[in-house]
């Protein structure tokens, strides 16, 4: 799916690291230890976590980027990280679920 | 390689923001090296979570590396207060993390059942003030 073209219709907020092309999928969850045997490579991950370990989970498990949910900023430790590292971070008012629903809605649609 | 590669790191026990750097610096180098994605996803996921394991219970500790044609064998070894019960540690959700460190995201209780399930083998030497060393092994497929 094309990641752009998403930020584009969610208004989503780039926080930090390299733009992505594309996503294979989503994965939405808080607790890092869950994430990391769930969160496949590729895919986007959407988390109300800030901190710099955000960013240590998003680079091994090869997330394609990070979307910071409910309004929620990065730490300016991680935002520093998520830089060097090369991970891209969005954020956004949306919740979670809105988040989900709105890339449902956009890839069945096939505008994304 | 003839002789299997081997990589030593401090893990420090204070330092959240380098907390994972060891996971990191290994998955680099198995890149380095041509192994599969599948071998670096396993071996980097299951250290970082040992290294974590390692910060937040333990003190920090030292994480060595040993890398072969064959398989990828990690040792996690710390001087923190041991595993009182490790059949209990061992089951998902089991977690005695402190509410600062769940504020951060760790304390799920699925540490340790994701180190066992992304490696091949895993055994676990602790005893109570004297420390907790894990050792993990990640076999290559030809
Ligand atoms: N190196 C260690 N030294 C002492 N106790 C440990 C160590 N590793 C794990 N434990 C104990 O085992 C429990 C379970 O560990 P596990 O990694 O599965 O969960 P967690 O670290 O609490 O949370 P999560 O890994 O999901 O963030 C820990 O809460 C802790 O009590
Ligand atoms: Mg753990």
């Amino acid at each position: 799916m094309n990641f752009s073209a998403l930020a584009a219709r969610l208004s989503l907020e780039h926080a930090a690291g390299p733009v992505p092309a594309s996503f294979d999928g989503v994965y939405a969850g808080d607790l890092l230890s869950r994430v990391m045997s769930r969160l496949e490579k590729d895919q986007l991950w959407i988390t109300i976590m800030n901190n710099v370990n955000v960013v240590a989970v998003a680079s091994l498990s090869e997330a394609a980027a990070v979307i910071l949910a409910e309004d929620v900023s990065l730490l300016p430790e991680a935002a520093a990280a998520a830089e060097e590292k090369g991970i891209a971070v969005f954020r956004t008012e949306m919740t979670a679920y809105e988040i989900c629903r709105e890339i449902s809605r956009l890839a069945d649609g096939g505008a994304i | 390689m003839a002789e299997p590669l081997h990589l030593h790191f401090a893990v420090d026990g204070q330092d959240f923001s380098s907390a994972g750097q060891a996971s990191v610096t290994v998955k680099k180098r198995l890149r380095q090296l041509g192994f599969s994605p599948e071998v670096m996803r396993r071996v980097s996921i299951a250290m970082y979570e040992g290294e974590i394991n390692m910060v937040i219970h333990a003190h920090g500790g030292e994480a060595d590396v040993y890398i072969s044609d064959t398989e990828i064998v990690i040792v996690l070894s710390d001087r923190g207060p041991g595993i009182k019960d490790v059949a209990l540690a061992m089951q998902a959700g089991y977690s005695t993390a402190r509410e600062e460190i769940r504020a951060l995201g760790f304390g799920a209780g699925m540490g340790l059942p994701n180190m066992k399930k992304y490696t091949d083998e895993m055994q676990i030497d602790t005893k109570i003030g004297v420390g907790t060393t894990v050792l993990m092994k990640v076999r290559v497929k030809p």
